[in-house]
């Protein structure tokens, strides 16, 4: 059920838009915990003895790929064209589970080097930020495959393009973070 | 009414064309921040060039994927207001810690 505000826009683009603003401030104050603990763990293991910057890089490029394939969805959707609506939607799950699959292998192995959540600050700022954000690309996997099994239903065409929209703002919202993540986090050690 | 409305909305947002070539931009900048990380000339400047890196991701992404570049500025105020605060409160933090520790630290020394 579609209605506007009476600034004639839609009221669950609005309401997704202030929903996003209270995930920077969540976000915001994961990222200022991890900065202000920042080299400030006294027993090992550290960041640079345990983060793989090339496997997180391979997982940024999928998450980074994974946004593209969601536009592309929300552009097959918006001209009626289903078939590479579903391919898209379900491309952009796919991608979506790789990184989910990428961030289990790297805490694993993490924990069997010595690295757990009550290890050090490190581990304890580390394990909370990207877990809350792992926390979240699995509920925007799990939105994506619903959408595309209402697609496969036959449930989901141009009048729904705003659903998709939505869906494709908080996907990009995760993919902004893991952004901002990448480099506080992995790259600036 | 409304479908005048979406077919605004539709007509605003950018072709399949464009959404490529900024997906072309952000593995290049990617690229860019992975290889400047290896390159020892970089450390210098390192955390500098990786936040306009990231920042120049994070703003392709905000303006063409999310679609605020073309969308009504009330979206653009939703998030830029939060995202404000956000990297406010972050400043104010590592400022109030860092400098906790400088005056300990000078304290110290004296």
């Amino acid at each position: 059920m579609t209605a506007h505000t009476s600034m004639g826009l839609d009221n669950r683009k609005m309401a997704f838009w202030a929903f996003i603003g209270s995930e920077c401030l969540l976000f915001g104050s994961l990222i200022s915990t991890y900065l202000v603990y920042k080299g400030k763990s006294i027993v090992g293991p550290y960041p640079p003895e345990i983060l793989n910057i090339p496997f997180t890089s391979v997982s940024t490029f999928d998450l980074l790929m994974s946004s593209l394939m969601m536009v592309l969805a929300l552009a097959a959707v918006q001209r009626g064209d289903m078939k590479w609506g579903k391919i898209w939607l379900f491309s952009t799950a796919l991608l979506g589970l790789v990184f989910l699959g990428g961030q289990v292998i790297e805490f694993t192995d993490f924990v069997h080097k010595g690295l757990t959540i009550g290890t050090n600050l490190f581990g304890c700022t580390f394990f909370v930020l990207t877990g809350t954000h792992g926390a979240h690309v699995t509920v925007g996997v799990l939105w994506l495959l619903t959408l595309w099994v209402r697609a496969l239903q036959g449930k989901l065409g141009p009048a729904n393009a705003m659903t998709v929209e939505i869906t494709g703002l908080y996907w990009h919202f995760v993919d902004v973070v893991w952004i901002v993540i990448f480099t506080v986090v992995y790259l600036i050690q | 009414m409304s479908a005048e409305r979406e077919g605004t909305e539709r007509h605003a947002h950018p072709t399949v064309g464009v959404y490529l070539r900024v997906g072309a931009a952000l593995v290049i900048l990617t690229v860019l921040e992975v290889g400047v990380f290896y390159v020892p000339a970089f450390h210098v400047v390192l955390v500098p060039v990786l936040l306009v890196l990231s920042s120049a991701k994070f703003t392709l992404v905000v303006m063409f994927y999310m679609h605020l570049k073309d969308d009504n500025k009330v979206f653009t105020f939703l998030l830029g207001g939060p995202l404000v605060i956000a990297v406010g409160v972050m400043v104010a933090l590592l400022f109030l810690f860092l400098g906790a520790l400088t005056l300990r630290g000078a304290a110290g020394a004296g």
